[in-house]
């Protein structure tokens, strides 16, 4: 298990690209899983540092992996406004270009990335989101 | 990360290395604007050195491409695209929305 913390700037995001590439290797997923599961937590970190943080400079993102039996674990930790991800409406994507909205890709992709998402309020206003993917 | 683009005859060339994320992306709009704001609408992106895509790029992308189409006057073309980023695009349920070529040379082709 790891357990870092990131300033909530998007500077941080490769970063957090880096350590969960290594978790995911720990973890024995696949190449495309190891990606799928980097695409969850960079979409997730985005909204955390554009929406949950508001533009603040001060704020923190918990990053923690764990290798599970079947698979990888990632629980993110912010103290920003709650967003649960799990409840945002699916945006329609069927649509002519013109009309194309594209604010909600970066949910979708979140969810059919990977296998579990979970969002979970805790004491001391803190928001937690565990994401779960299964090797291979 | 380096982005890099070049006018060529029948239209303009985009290249760039390295990840397209929610901290790059202002910097790869700016580089499309300039070139769609001059009225210059058929780009081809090649994105051979592009080993990452968040939705922030790939609202770059269609945003262009929007620009692109509109009047039917051109088009944002990729290529050299490899295929995590194409399972991206699939992955949004957007990939319908730009054409994806093997080389920048198939792209250039019919503009």
């Amino acid at each position: 298990m790891q357990t870092i913390n990131f300033p909530a700037q998007f500077s941080s995001l490769a970063s957090i690209a880096d350590a969960v590439q290594r978790a995911a290797r720990s973890a024995g997923l696949s190449e495309r899983s190891a990606y799928a599961v980097q695409l969850a937590v960079d979409e997730a970190c985005s909204n955390i540092i554009e929406h949950g943080y508001e533009g603040r400079t001060d704020g923190e993102i918990e990053f923690r992996s764990e290798t599970l039996k079947d698979g990888l674990r990632i629980v993110l930790r912010d103290q920003g406004l709650a967003f649960d991800p799990t409840q945002a409406p699916e945006p329609d994507f069927s649509v002519p270009l013109e009309k194309l909205q594209v604010r909600g890709a970066g949910v979708v992709m979140m969810q059919r990335a990977v296998d579990e998402l979970r969002f979970r309020s805790l004491p001391g206003g803190i928001n937690e989101l565990t994401l779960v993917k299964r090797a291979p | 990360m380096d982005i890099s683009s070049e006018k060529l005859d029948n239209y303009d060339l985009v290249k760039m290395e390295g990840r397209i994320d929610s901290n790059t992306a202002t910097e790869l709009r700016e580089v499309f604007s300039t070139i769609t704001d001059a009225g210059r609408l058929k780009i081809v992106f090649d994105m051979g050195g592009v080993d990452y895509i968040s939705s922030s790029g790939v609202w770059v992308l269609l945003d262009t491409q929007k620009t692109c189409k509109k009047r039917n006057r051109g088009e944002l073309r990729i290529a050299n695209v490899n295929e995590n980023i194409v399972y991206t695009l699939d992955l949004a349920g957007l990939k319908h929305f730009i054409q994806i070529f093997e080389s920048v040379e198939a792209a250039g082709e019919g503009f």
